[in-house]
């Protein structure tokens, strides 16, 4: 349905036509695309409605209240997300050091923290380190499981940007009498940086939904409020569905933005 | 003058100096296998020396020996009064680390694959290394970059990065930034073996030039009218040895080494 035809008669040089033909096909595809969609999301609406569980009165009174969660969820995973970049680069050169103790730490935080799972990690952050004297509130509680699991798997992900610099680029540096530390900082590491950008921020998509998680502790973010909502009243399915197209949208705007920065990465100069 | 100078094969052409870069009993083990086995060189000031052999010869091992890109299992090198020995161990010992370093900062060096950092412009790349390493203000390292990429017929391109430079180009960017540092001796590791035939001879200009106004020089090439034209010296090697060494129209034309003459009986067919 697609396939374009290059009209046989009209005006124009025949590379305009074809330009022509091209644009019309796109439009479609782009019709055909957004009608895929409008027909899905009209489906589950439609499916919720004839299940009962879309309650406008409850939709209108309790809205806003499950909104006012987006903050604390946006706040608990750009804080994480920072977090884990900076544990994940550490994690990264701990990985990569010639140094036995180093390498032995990192590789533990590793393996430690990507074999256990992220739920018991926050309720041990919240319960268990007070039990060593440790008191966190709930959302530098939360901050830290978060950072402390993403920084793990990012670990390996800055690893691998890392190693996928060229060798070529380390030794020209060296060559130039560059020390260690400065082949890295400036050679190396924006090299890197620029590789596991769209990995980074697929772990934010990611995390944006694992934030979901740190309700467990209290954290009034999305997913505690919904709950909070729905539960005295035995609503919960209505208002966790409000809470997961609050999640749905957030990765949605965000998707949209990491696109547009993948396609100016893969654009730019310096690649 | 020590006793410990080479006397190069034949007499010496008017234009050397003192002995820059020594370079003795160079070895080379990768695993087992016996790449150099024992290689000796002495480059006077303004000397232009030129490698030839066949691939697997040795002769880019040895190069990349002389400023410990590789690292020698045996020997030592001298450049400019600093001396490194070989430490095939040393990988982690912070004072041979130090005077390898110091050592590079008297040889430039030129890669087959240019090695540009692509992150930074023509200017960044020659001055960055001058900036941070040699400590020199920005004014300063512009004035020289400027001058250099100037000397390679480059000023215009002093802002682009070098995804949007040729080959040819690439390469001259390369050999301003090794100017820069204002190096003893530099390095060439066959500098044009990467670039399209029409583009190496831009790149091999400039280094004539170079060979020309007294720069020193040793390049592992395949050039043969290169070596010819711009050479007071040409080493054959094979082998991980020197096998014969003179001047270029000792060396090229009437070689006493019988594996010489077969190699440059084989190249020149094919050329």
């Amino acid at each position: 349905m697609t396939s374009a035809e290059i009209p046989a008669s009209g005006s124009g040089p025949i590379v305009e036509r074809i330009a022509a033909a091209r644009r019309t096909a796109r439009r479609l595809w782009r019709l055909e695309f957004a009608l895929v969609w409008l027909a899905l999301v009209l489906g589950i609406v439609w499916v919720l409605a004839a299940t009962g569980n879309v309650d406008l009165e409850f939709v209108q009174t309790w809205t806003p209240f499950i909104l006012g969660g987006v903050g604390f969820t946006l706040l608990v995973c750009v804080s994480s997300i920072i977090g884990a970049v900076v544990l994940a680069l550490l994690g990264a050169l701990g990985r990569l050091s010639a140094n036995p103790l180093i390498n032995g730490l990192a590789s533990f935080y590793v393996s430690l923290v990507r074999g256990t799972p992220l739920l018991v990690q926050i309720y041990f952050v919240y319960y268990g380190l007070p039990q060593v004297g440790i008191i966190l509130d709930a959302l530098p509680a939360g901050i830290l499981a978060l950072s402390f699991n993403y920084g793990a798997y990012m670990t390996e992900i800055f690893r691998a940007g890392i190693q996928a610099v060229p060798r070529g680029q380390q030794e020209a540096a060296e060559a130039l009498g560059m020390p260690s530390r400065l082949v890295f900082r400036r050679v190396i590491l924006p090299q890197a940086f620029r590789i596991v950008i769209p990995a980074i921020g697929n772990e934010f998509i990611a995390m944006i939904k694992d934030s979901s998680l740190v309700s467990i502790i209290g954290l009034q973010e999305i997913l505690w409020r919904a709950g909070t909502a729905g539960r005295p009243i035995l609503k919960t399915i209505p208002a966790f569905l409000i809470a997961a197209l609050f999640y749905w949208v957030l990765t949605i705007i965000f998707s949209f933005f990491q696109e547009r920065l993948e396609r100016r990465l893969a654009r730019s100069d310096v690649r | 003058m020590t006793g410990n100078d080479l006397q190069p094969a034949g007499s010496l052409p008017p234009h050397v100096g003192d002995v820059v870069l020594r370079a003795r009993e160079i070895e080379k083990y990768f695993g087992h296998n016996h790449v150099l086995r024992g290689v000796n060189l002495d480059v006077r000031q303004r000397e232009a020396v030129m490698i030839i052999g066949r691939s697997g010869s040795g002769k880019t091992t040895f190069l990349r020996c002389l400023n410990f890109l590789e690292e020698p299992t045996v020997g030592w090198v001298e450049i400019d009064g600093v001396r490194a020995d070989a430490n095939p161990l040393g990988a982690r010992d912070r004072g041979h680390r130090e005077r390898v370093r110091r050592l590079r900062l008297n040889a430039g060096m030129v890669f087959q694959e240019f090695n540009l950092f692509p992150h930074m412009t023509a200017l960044g790349n020659c001055t960055e290394a001058p900036m941070r390493v040699r400590g020199l203000d920005r004014r300063r390292a512009e004035e020289l970059a400027d001058r250099f990429l100037a000397k390679v017929g480059l000023a215009d391109k002093r802002n682009e990065y070098p995804s949007r430079l040729s080959g040819g180009q690439k390469q001259r960017v390369a050999i301003a930034r090794a100017l820069c540092m204002e190096p003893r001796v530099l390095l060439f590791d066959e500098p044009t073996s990467a670039l399209d035939p029409e583009l190496i001879g831009e790149v091999l200009q400039v280094m004539e030039e170079l060979a020309h106004e007294g720069a020193t020089m040793i390049v592992v090439t395949h050039e043969m009218h290169f070596a010819r034209e711009a050479a007071d010296r040409v080493i054959f090697m094979e082998e991980g040895i020197v096998c014969e060494e003179g001047p270029p129209e000792q060396v090229l034309n009437a070689p006493e080494d019988e594996r010489t003459r077969r190699f440059l009986r084989r190249f020149l067919n094919v050329e």
